[in-house]
């Protein structure tokens, strides 16, 4: 079974690509986590090459996409570590391809069953509504719940601060057990 | 009062009612931003006629992090006690893209400075 929303477009590696791919079990999450904000630094670093700066206007190019680079690998490196479905034992990847006009990042990691149905609301809204509202919303209800947990606000900060394109698939990779595996795209123009 | 991580720092200095924020926050649980939550209440509740967050070398905020310093900022709305000023560094790019929605949230009695 297969599911797609947004205008999702399967990776095609291209010929300037990184792909991080992990076991999502090999390593307690508290030590797990220190890389993703070593990997989105290193990323950002890595990319920054492919746009010298040789005034200030490619100077502040260079910095934009840098900036970009490092908040998206990173927002999806945490959601990878922190929405990973353990009991499916399935590994995690983050891709980064390079194209002429945009970069898109795929992030992949086995999702709960159960939560899958919420999940998809949720990005019916983002695809659907207007996702300023929703982040001031988001945000005026975290801060009503002082006990809430996690802020909902990653994918929001991509597509109102980043301008980035959301999609997904969602995939059934095995009935039984069941395991099933969502892919999130982001495309972020150059 | 201070809190230090590996990779920041959150300082206050009380007489100037300044926060001032340095380094790279990214932070894995809502309770790991507990002393940082903790050191926002304590300049809330102090409620100066303002508050300074130097933000000029913060150079990495993650989303829970924005969301921290968000419900700080609706804090101070709420209460209505404090007039509040973000200093923050233009040629950090996170803070060129995010900062405006605290201009949002708190249209009276706030003021974003990009330096």
């Amino acid at each position: 079974m297969q599911q797609t929303f947004g205008n999702f477009v399967e990776q095609e590696n291209g010929d300037e690509y990184l792909v991080i791919h992990f076991s999502p079990t090999s390593l307690p999450l508290q030590q797990r986590w220190r890389n993703s904000g070593l990997s989105a630094d290193f990323l950002a670093e890595y990319w920054s090459t492919f746009f010298p700066a040789h005034d200030v206007s490619s100077r502040n190019k260079q910095l934009e996409i840098k900036g970009g680079i490092n908040y998206i690998a990173n927002e999806l490196l945490e959601n990878i570590m922190k929405y990973s479905y353990l009991p499916a034992d399935y590994p995690v990847s983050l891709g980064l391809c390079l194209y002429q006009d945009e970069f898109k990042f795929y992030a992949r990691n086995a999702i709960d069953p159960d939560a899958v149905e919420n999940f998809q609301v949720r990005i019916q809204a983002l695809l659907a509504e207007d996702t300023q509202t929703l982040y001031l919303q988001q945000v005026e209800q975290n801060a009503a719940n002082a006990k809430s947990i996690g802020s909902h606000l990653g994918l929001l900060t991509m597509i109102n601060d980043y301008n980035a394109q959301l999609a997904w698939k969602f995939e059934t990779i095995s009935q039984d057990p069941e395991i099933i595996v969502v892919t999130t795209m982001v495309q972020l123009a150059l | 009062m201070k809190v230090k991580g590996d990779t920041y720092q959150v300082t206050y200095d009380l007489e100037k009612a300044i926060v001032a924020f340095r380094g790279k926050v990214r932070l894995w649980r809502a309770t790991d931003y507990e002393p940082i939550i903790q050191l926002l209440n304590e300049v809330a509740i102090a409620a100066p006629q303002k508050i300074t967050l130097d933000l000029r070398e913060l150079e990495f905020l993650n989303s829970s992090g924005i969301d921290i310093l968000l419900r700080f900022v609706i804090k101070i709305r709420n209460q209505q006690s404090s007039q509040l000023v973000v200093w923050g560094g233009e040629t950090i790019p996170w803070q060129e893209k995010s900062l405006s929605n605290m201009e949002r949230l708190m249209p009276a009695g706030f003021q974003l400075d990009l330096v």
